[in-house]
Parts: C-alpha cells; sequence; structure tokens
C-alpha cells in the first residue's frame, strides 16, 4: 500500500527541530532511516501528520572517542557500524551485531537512534546497548538528559522518550582489554526479526558481566543469576542452564510458553559458551 | 507539494512532490524507470532495491522528499557499468531468471555484494541475498552467475573492486 498523506520538513539544526516537536499542531514523528516508520506508513499502521527528517542533521551524525566510552550520533546507521567507519567500543560486538540486522539495503539507511527509539522487542540494539550498559542522551525542550538503556526501553515499542524528545545519541563504555562478548541471534532466514537474541558480555576488569535475553516478549530481559555465574567463570552446562531457565521463569510477566524458554534458553547458553570459551 | 532537486542516473532533476510520495513511484511514476519494481512495500522482497548516494536502498521505504539533494541510481543507469554487464551475461549463461521480476534488484544487491568483497563464497553470496526474494527460480542459478561474475571481475580488475 501507499503511506497517507502527510507533511514534511527538514530542520537545519537540532534546535530547531526539537522546537518543531514541541510546537506542531498535529502529530509529529521524527524520521531518521525511515526503515521502520515508512513501512508502517505504508501499511497504515502509522500515519503522523508531520514528519521532521533528522537524518542529515550533523549533530546526531557526530561519533566521539572518549577516554571510557564512544559516543555515537543517533543517525549513525547500522552500515556505518558494520563496515568499521565508526569507533568501536565493544570489540567488534557491535560490528558483528549490525551485520545480522536486517539487510544491507536497509542497514545503510536505519540508524541506531531509530532502532532505540522503536524499540521493537524483536530488535538487536536495545538488547545489546542495554547489555553493554549504554546510556542514550535524550535532547528535549526543557534541555537534555541521560538514561540507562535498560532503563530507556519500558516495554514493547515503549520507551521513556517524551513527546517533545529526540535522541541525540548514544554513549557506550569501553570495554577493557580481556572483556569477552557473545551474542546470538535465532531467526529462520538471515536478517529477519530475531524470535530470540541472547547477548553476553563480560568484563573481568570493570568488574562487570551482564546477560541479556531479547526479543524476549517486552523490554530487554536482564537475567540476573546467569550475569553473577558468568563474572565467575565457566560452569558445567547443567548449572548455566538451570540458572538461565530460573531467570526466564522469574519474568512471569513475560508469559514465555515451553518453545520460547526453550529458545531463550539455547540461544543463552550458546552466548554464554562464545563469551567464556 | 515540496521541492526536491536530485540526480537520477546522472540527470540533475527538479521536482514538485507530495510527501508522501515514496522514491519508488516517483522514479516509476514520474522518471518512467520502471525497471524498479514493487512487490511488498514495506522493505521485506527486496524488488525495488537502488542505489542512494552509492549505497543500496530499499526505494519503497525512502520518501522522495528525503533525497533531496542525493544521488539515485537504478538499474536502467547502469547500461554500461562493467559489474553489471558481467553479471547481465552470467544471469543469461546460468538461466538465472524466470519471470524476471526480481531480477533488477537482484543485479543492484549483486553489484554492491562484488564491489564491497561480499560475493567470495556461496555462503556469503546466500547471506547476501536474504533480503531479496525470488519465487521462480529457488536461487541455486542466481548464486551460480553471482559467484561467476564476481569471479570475472575479480580477475579483470583485482585491484579495483
Amino acid at each position: 500500500m501507499k503511506a497517507p498523506p502527510v507533511d514534511y520538513v527538514r530542520p537545519r539544526s537540532l534546535t530547531e527541530a526539537v522546537g518543531l516537536l514541541a510546537h506542531a499542531s498535529v502529530e509529529a514523528r521524527v524520521i531518521a532511516g525511515g526503515q521502520s516508520l515508512v513501512g508502517m506508513m505504508n501499511l497504515r499502521v502509522a500515519a503522523p501528520g508531520l514528519l521532521i527528517d533528522i537524518a542529515r542533521l550533523p549533530e546526531l551524525l557526530t561519533v566521539a572517542d572518549h577516554a571510557d566510552a564512544v559516543t555515537l550520533g543517533a543517525c549513525v546507521t547500522h552500515a556505518a557500524i558494520e563496515d568499521g567507519r565508526v569507533a568501536d567500543p565493544s570489540h567488534g560486538l557491535m560490528p558483528r551485531v549490525a551485520s545480522t540486522l536486517a539487510y544491507r539495503a536497509i542497514r545503510t539507511r536505519g540508524t541506531i537512534g531509530g532502532s532505540l527509539a522503536l524499540s521493537d522487542p524483536a530488535a538487536e540494539w536495545p538488547a545489546v546497548l542495554a547489555a553493554l550498559d549504554a546510556e542514550v542522551v535524550l535532547s528535549g525542550s526543557s534541555g537534555r538528559r541521560l538514561l540507562k538503556c535498560t532503563e530507556f526501553t519500558t516495554g514493547i515499542f515503549q520507551t521513556k522518550l517524551a513527546q517533545n524528545e529526540i535522541i541525540e545519541s548514544v554513549r557506550v563504555p569501553k570495554l577493557s582489554a580481556g572483556a569477552r562478548c557473545g551474542y546470538v541471534k535465532l531467526c529462520r532466514k538471515s536478517g529477519e526479526f530475531a524470535n530470540a537474541l541472547a547477548v553476553v558480555v563480560a568484563d573481568p576488569r570493570r568488574g562487570y558481566s551482564r546477560v541479556v535475553a531479547g526479543a524476549a516478549n517486552g523490554a530487554p530481559l536482564v537475567l540476573g543469576d546467569a550475569s553473577h555465574l558468568v563474572a565467575e567463570g565457566p560452569h558445567d552446562p547443567d548449572t548455566l542452564r538451570g540458572t538461565i531457565g530460573r531467570d526466564l521463569d522469574r519474568a512471569s510477566d513475560r508469559h514465555f510458553d515451553e518453545f520460547q524458554r526453550n529458545l531463550h534458553t539455547a540461544a543463552a547458553m550458546r552466548a554464554v559458551q562464545q563469551a567464556l570459551l | 507539494m515540496t521541492a526536491i532537486h536530485l540526480h537520477v542516473n546522472g540527470a540533475a532533476i527538479a521536482d514538485d512532490v507530495p510527501p508522501r510520495l515514496s522514491l519508488a513511484d516517483f522514479l516509476r511514476e514520474r522518471r518512467n524507470l520502471t525497471g524498479t519494481h514493487l512487490g511488498c512495500e514495506h522493505g521485506v522482497c527486496g524488488a525495488c532495491t537502488v542505489f542512494v548516494d552509492g549505497e543500496p536502498a530499499r526505494s519503497c521505504l525512502m520518501l522522495a522528499v528525503a533525497c533531496d539533494e542525493r544521488m539515485v541510481e537504478t538499474i536502467e543507469g547502469f547500461a554500461d557499468d562493467p559489474v553489471i554487464a558481467a553479471l547481465r551475461r552470467t544471469f543469461h549463461q546460468r538461466h538465472a531468471l524466470q519471470c524476471g521480476y526480481c531480477t533488477p534488484a537482484m543485479l543492484i544487491t549483486a553489484r554492491d555484494l562484488i564491489l564491497r568483497k561480499r560475493a567470495g563464497s556461496e555462503r556469503e553470496i546466500r547471506d547476501g541475498l536474504a533480503g531479496n526474494i525470488c519465487r521462480c527460480t529457488g536461487y541455486t542459478n542466481i548464486v551460480t552467475a553471482i559467484a561467476e561474475a564476481a569471479k570475472e571481475i575479480g580477475k579483470e580488475a583485482p585491484n579495483a573492486q
């Protein structure tokens, strides 16, 4: 189908974009790569009155390489991350994730900020950024605020992004030397949305470890006991499987059926083994 | 209506378009470039893939207004492109198409894979084609044709890829 009628504006600065968003008299939506939004408009699932195009705002394309973190502008594309055209704080985890995300022709336009803003439950970045303990920088008419990615996504397509706010950047802590990662995406065809995602980050030097399940019927799910187990080092498979299973069962609000529970367990097991082997 | 200025297959174009118009419909309906096909119109089938600023993109998921000041290349613009010429030949020789609906975008996607050196093995080619659906061939001949074209291009210009 075709998208419904809409107005369009391309502001020249982030301040102008935030102003337009705050003062719009119709439902205004920010568009960056548009790889989800235009599809949703074509399917008539979304029908905004005004599109505010931020894809080329220089403030949102900036990448800053700090001593302890990398800040990626919200409009950095998946392809730029895949190709290593931007600094990588994650020892190759982020480029690897990017290369599994949809298809190249989508990755060249889709952005990391757009993925977070939509927070599709099956999307890669919300889970991966939660596992990396990243923060999101939000810009609104009353100023700027910082939120942990683990707090930012609150549910299925639900975030703490206010109507007058735009994601400005993502701040990803740098992994220390010797940190290990695991990433497993289970889906039936390369590039499809995940049926289960598991991300593991183990960074002993910073005393940090986290196991996150994505595509988990809600916001990315931090598997707390499994995270502690990973910090201790390799364990036998039965202990690991039992711990992951208990973590999943505790999240009773996710209503995993047996198939999903097995899928998430398998993904998490493999990701932990990748990280610790 | 919004005024846009862009390059399509090397030619400077100025037009007034409604913001909801997709790049695909702009190319097909306004420029008569009907080699770009529309299948699903939500980014899954890949039939509408074109190059935007030198990178492959779904023309059904890009608004024409967002292509203001950008450079768009469609299958019609690659008549003299050496990679597309090689692909055209191997697709013909290997019978890599039946109905032809997916073919223009298969060529566009294959060109990108070859130029980025992502067509070195069957696995790599199949991975790179995951976003382009063909309902006729079963892909085998498409994969073979791309592998042969990649080899040919690599031999002709090993440093120019």
